[in-house]
């Protein structure tokens, strides 16, 4: 049995994450760590770390799928791991990501009242306003607290309902942010994209 | 035969899942670009090749590569 270490229990992060937006939403700015500190690591260091060692969402992945086996453990289709598939799903992730933050940006101009819900899989909007009582802080920054919780939330779905049907982490072979890192370097690398 | 794992490069995420699981750390992440095995540490036990959520390892005949 391989020694544990404090970071191979991130994975409670990623629990404690969504238990916390799910009374408060102003704790979902916390997920901007998840967001930020990868590409930092991708940046500075050169390197996946945040992917290979720290990612919690990926940890859980891999203790549900793995551990508890909730996962048929088969081979995923081929292309979820080809290129134009995890560059297209970049792509989009990074659209949906945008018009959220466009959303956040009208909120902040006072063109569009604050929505209290989220949205899951950019489609299905589920009422979330027990979480938030107006006025706590500025409109903008609640709204982005919505939007973010949101992308965290329609992930994490996406990523179980990958690890139930195929292996535990197939969700890291197109994960948006696994893409962009590795992008960096293989930038940095002077590696073919 | 002894065998051995093989990283299909192109397609590597470089996710390190293949690295968390191998008994011999014979994995490391290639400057964030993909998986790369050690030759001298493998021993073809195929954890790896089963974890891969890409399914991108191969185990294969030491003589093949």
């Amino acid at each position: 049995m391989k020694q544990r270490h404090w970071y191979d229990y991130l994975w409670l992060w990623s629990l404690l994450y969504f238990a916390l937006g799910f009374f408060n939403i102003l704790f979902a700015w916390l997920g901007m760590i998840d967001f930020l500190v990868p590409l930092f690591i991708a940046l500075i260091g050169g390197n996946k770390a945040f992917c290979n060692t720290y990612c919690g969402r990926g940890q859980l992945f891999q203790q549900l799928g793995g551990r508890w086996k909730w996962s048929r453990d088969v081979k995923a289709p081929r292309f979820l791991s080809s290129k134009w598939f995890r560059y297209g799903f970049l792509t989009f992730f990074m659209t949906m990501f945008g018009t959220m933050v466009f959303q956040t940006y009208l909120v902040a101009s006072g063109g569009r009242n604050l929505t209290e819900s989220i949205k899951l899989l950019w489609t299905i909007r589920v009422p979330w306003g027990w979480t938030y009582e107006a006025g706590t802080v500025a409109d903008w920054v609640a709204q982005y607290s919505f939007g973010f919780y949101s992308v965290m939330l329609t992930s994490t779905i996406i990523g179980l309902a990958l690890m139930i049907l195929f292996k535990p982490r197939t969700w890291c072979t197109m994960c948006p942010m696994g893409t962009m890192t590795q992008m960096i370097c293989k930038i940095k690398a002077k590696e073919k994209l | 035969m002894k065998k051995i794992a093989v990283v299909d490069r192109a397609r590597c995420v470089a996710c390190g899942a293949c690295r968390k699981v191998c008994p011999r750390t014979a994995i490391t992440m290639y400057k964030g670009c993909y998986a790369e095995i050690d030759r001298e540490k493998c021993v073809g036990c195929g954890l790896c090749a089963k974890t891969c959520p890409g399914t991108l390892i191969e185990i294969v005949e030491r003589g093949e590569v």
